[in-house]
């Protein structure tokens, strides 16, 4: 009972993340939509962690792990837009079509 | 390498009761043969730059091999020495290929003889070789056959003997070829090497005859099956041993094979002394020795003796005449070699293997000297003719007094070497001829005596026309260097005591060193000296000396002109060589030459060219074929298609690469959507 409305809550924020990863234009903001889908994934993790409460922990630790590497991952996402940013005077992702045939 | 051999050999040595094993001196024996091949590898690498041009690696090889010898001599005539160890070379079915070496009475023998007459023909060499522009290469060759030699008289199987026969065989051409600029020289060198190898097929057939019926190539294992009275062996007895007796023929230069060696003279005289004393010649007899079993045991090849000892007879006798009318000093001493060893084959065609080996062992000695000396003459007239030479005594002393040891030794005069082995030769043959040799050993004794009488004859009519009388030739006569001299008194000196190693009813060291064998020689041993048969010997020998010297000891003016017999049928016939080479010349070779290499010739012109043309013919048709329409057409058409369509549909593709990342997410999620839902419907 309890678990299903996390469920749909992890699910409504993995949704919004996916929307927010094709449609937002500002490479920020695609990113922060890719932290909204790991933040989605985070709550399942934890939620059936807690349901089947084994002994290891293991969901729960699975999203520390989780947050770890996004930490890690929002680091260089940004350092990455912020060297585009001043090369190109542009987050805008529609313009970064350097690698197309 | 060492240690492994070492193990190999301690597991395979083979031991006989009552006699020693030799310990560590036949252990390492195997270094023998190899000491000198490891030299003529260095010389040929090493040799023209050192000091003396690679001379003293090949004397140090023979130093070694000498002094080893010498030592396993010692060593046998105290103790009896009887080892033989084998390594596992290779194995084809249920042969195996062996390197082996046999440490016995036969083999320390020859060790020895090749060592000693070895180190004095290589010091001798120096001096003769002196100049040469091929000093180095000489010496590695000279080497290599004494190391080959090494080889064959150290094998322990056949396969070991067949390969030093052959490096023999190939080493004798190499030095009979020496002065190659002649080409006389080369087809000598071409007509020793061919005569060998026609009758190596004897061999060949030989060897394959036993080892197919015995199971092995190993000489204890081909003479435990004589001892055991193998009746498969025995039924094949006969030809085996006859195969192996034509190939010792060909090696030890037998009466109809015996062409090659007086034309084997071209060669330096050194390689000359070496080649009759000790390492090519007695080859053949020191092969009939270590099968002698085979010949000797009742059941085997006990028949094959009579064709030897005829063998034997003829060559000792027919070649001894011929030496008589020869000018070239050498090749008198060459034709007497043939002569004296017809008496080595006469001894072992009589089962008398101590008497023909112990012949083997003096005249290694004395005819290693006289080579030596007339080295020494042809070194100082420049003439090998004895035309061109005369009173020499006076300008060469010393080599005049060594020649005329050797000579003495040679005819067999006691007490020199040559009569103790003669005279044990000729109580042998008698010995046969009371025996199972019945008549055809007395005829054989009696030719025998007679060939006695020959060698005496030329010996003196050689030292005569060398020695006496006045000098007829252009160049300076003078002594030849130290160098050359004291190898001459060495073996002046071996030739005179050389014959007290075995003087019967006195002192039997020699049967004892020879008797040091695995296997029951199956030999007389004579108890007493012989003194009718010795002064019967003596006799014929004096009468020889006696004939010669009336004969050519004459002023030196008509020495020439008397050098003829002048018996209508006998003179031509004997400088003629009994018309055998003439023979062969035009009985065998030119018609090989003539039609049948030109039959030959045409077939390979006419039909097997034709054959060959026309598959090359059918194999062009069949490849234009191939090219045109399979490889230009077929092929070609499926690789083009499978080529463009890559390419177009790369072309069609490209445009999937857009770049936009939000495009690439949009089909990821849209991928993973799909997934889900098939994974849903078809779960």
């Amino acid at each position: 009972m309890t678990v299903s409305q996390f469920l749909v809550l992890g699910a409504l924020l993995f949704s919004i993340g996916i929307y927010g990863v094709l449609v937002r234009r500002n490479a920020v903001l695609v990113l922060l939509s890719v932290e909204l889908m790991l933040a989605a994934v985070n709550i399942n993790m934890v939620v059936f962690g807690a349901d089947i409460g084994d002994l290891l922990l293991a969901g729960q630790v699975f999203a520390l792990f989780v947050i770890t590497v996004a930490a890690a991952e929002v680091g260089i996402g940004l350092a990455i837009i912020v060297l585009i940013f001043r090369n190109r005077s542009s987050a805008n992702v529609d313009e970064l079509d350097l690698m197309r045939w | 390498m060492t240690n492994v051999l070492i193990a190999y050999a301690e597991e395979g040595a083979h031991e006989v009761a009552g006699l020693v094993d030799g310990g560590i001196l036949a252990q390492y024996a195997w270094l023998i043969p190899v000491v000198p091949l490891v030299a003529m590898f260095l010389i040929v690498f090493v040799g023209k730059r050192l000091p003396m041009k690679g001379w003293e690696l090949a004397e140090a090889s023979m130093l070694f091999v000498a002094v080893y010898g010498v030592a396993l001599l010692v060593t046998n005539a105290s103790n009896g020495i009887s080892y033989e160890s084998s390594v596992e070379i290779a194995r084809i079915g249920s042969f195996v290929i062996e390197w082996g070496w046999v440490v016995d009475g036969l083999s320390i023998m020859m060790y020895t003889v090749v060592g000693v007459v070895g180190l004095a023909v290589f010091t001798y060499a120096k001096g003769y070789m002196k100049g040469d522009i091929r000093f180095t290469w000489f010496f590695a060759a000279f080497t290599m056959f004494a190391g080959a030699m090494l080889v064959l008289v150290s094998s322990a199987n056949m396969i070991q003997l067949i390969v030093g026969w052959e490096l023999v065989g190939l080493a004798s051409y190499l030095l009979i070829g020496h002065y190659w600029e002649d080409h006389e020289n080369n087809a000598a060198a071409t007509k020793a090497f061919l005569t060998n190898k026609i009758a190596d097929v004897g061999l060949f057939v030989g060897v394959i005859i036993i080892a197919v019926t015995v199971g092995s190539f190993r000489f204890d294992a081909i003479l435990q099956a004589v001892a055991d009275g193998d009746s498969a062996l025995a039924q094949v007895a006969f030809w085996a041993g006859l195969a192996l007796f034509i190939g010792a023929m060909g090696k030890s230069a037998q009466f109809p094979f015996h062409v090659w060696l007086p034309d084997a003279m071209a060669g330096p005289t050194p390689v000359s002394s070496l080649m009759h004393a000790a390492t090519m010649v007695t080859a053949g007899v020191y092969l009939l020795g270590r099968m002698f079993p085979l010949f000797q045991t009742d059941g085997f090849a006990t028949d094959v003796k009579a064709i030897i000892l005829v063998v034997g007879a003829v060559t000792l006798f027919a070649t001894g005449l011929v030496a008589l009318v020869q000018d070239d000093i050498k090749k008198v001493l060459a034709y007497s070699t043939l002569s004296q060893l017809g008496y080595m084959t006469v001894a072992m065609g009589a089962g008398a293997y101590t008497a023909g080996l112990f012949h083997l062992f003096t005249h290694a000695f004395f005819k290693g000297l006289l080579f030596l000396c007339a080295g020494s003459v042809i070194h100082a007239v420049h003439s090998n003719n004895m035309s061109d030479m005369g009173g020499l005594r006076r300008t060469m002393p010393w080599t005049f007094r060594t020649f005329v040891i050797g000579s003495l030794a040679l005819a067999g005069v006691f007490p020199l070497a040559g009569f103790w082995s003669k005279d044990e030769i000729l109580a042998s043959v008698q010995y046969d001829a009371s025996g199972s040799g019945g008549t055809l050993a007395s005829a054989v004794l009696v030719v025998a005596i007679a060939g006695a009488f020959v060698t005496a004859f030329y010996m003196a009519r050689a030292v005569y026309l060398t020695f006496f009388g006045e000098y007829k030739g252009h160049a300076q006569p003078h002594e030849s260097p130290k160098v050359m001299t004291y190898p001459l008194i060495g073996l002046g000196a071996l030739s005179i005591v050389a014959g007290f190693a075995n003087v019967p009813g006195l002192y039997g060291g020699f049967t004892e060193w020879l008797a040091a064998r695995p296997f029951v020689m199956g030999d007389h041993h004579f108890e007493s000296f012989n003194f009718g048969l010795a002064g019967i010997g003596m006799a014929v020998v004096l009468a020889g000396i006696v004939a010669g010297t009336l004969l050519w000891r004459r002023d030196a003016a008509t020495q020439r002109d008397r050098d003829r017999f002048r018996i209508p049928v006998l003179y031509p016939l004997l400088s003629h060589k009994y018309y055998i080479d003439d023979f062969y010349m035009k009985g065998v070779i030119d018609p090989i030459k003539g039609p049948i290499a030109r039959f030959v010739d045409w077939t390979n012109t006419t039909i097997i060219d034709a054959v060959v043309n026309a598959f090359g013919g059918v194999a062009r048709v069949l490849s234009r074929v191939v090219y045109g329409g399979i490889d230009q057409r077929g092929i070609d058409l499926a690789i083009n298609a499978i080529a463009g369509g890559t390419g177009e549909a790369g072309e069609a593709l490209r445009r999937t690469t857009t770049g936009r990342m939000q495009q690439y997410a949009g089909a990821l999620f849209a991928g993973a959507v799909l997934l889900v839902l098939g994974f849903l419907i078809f779960t």
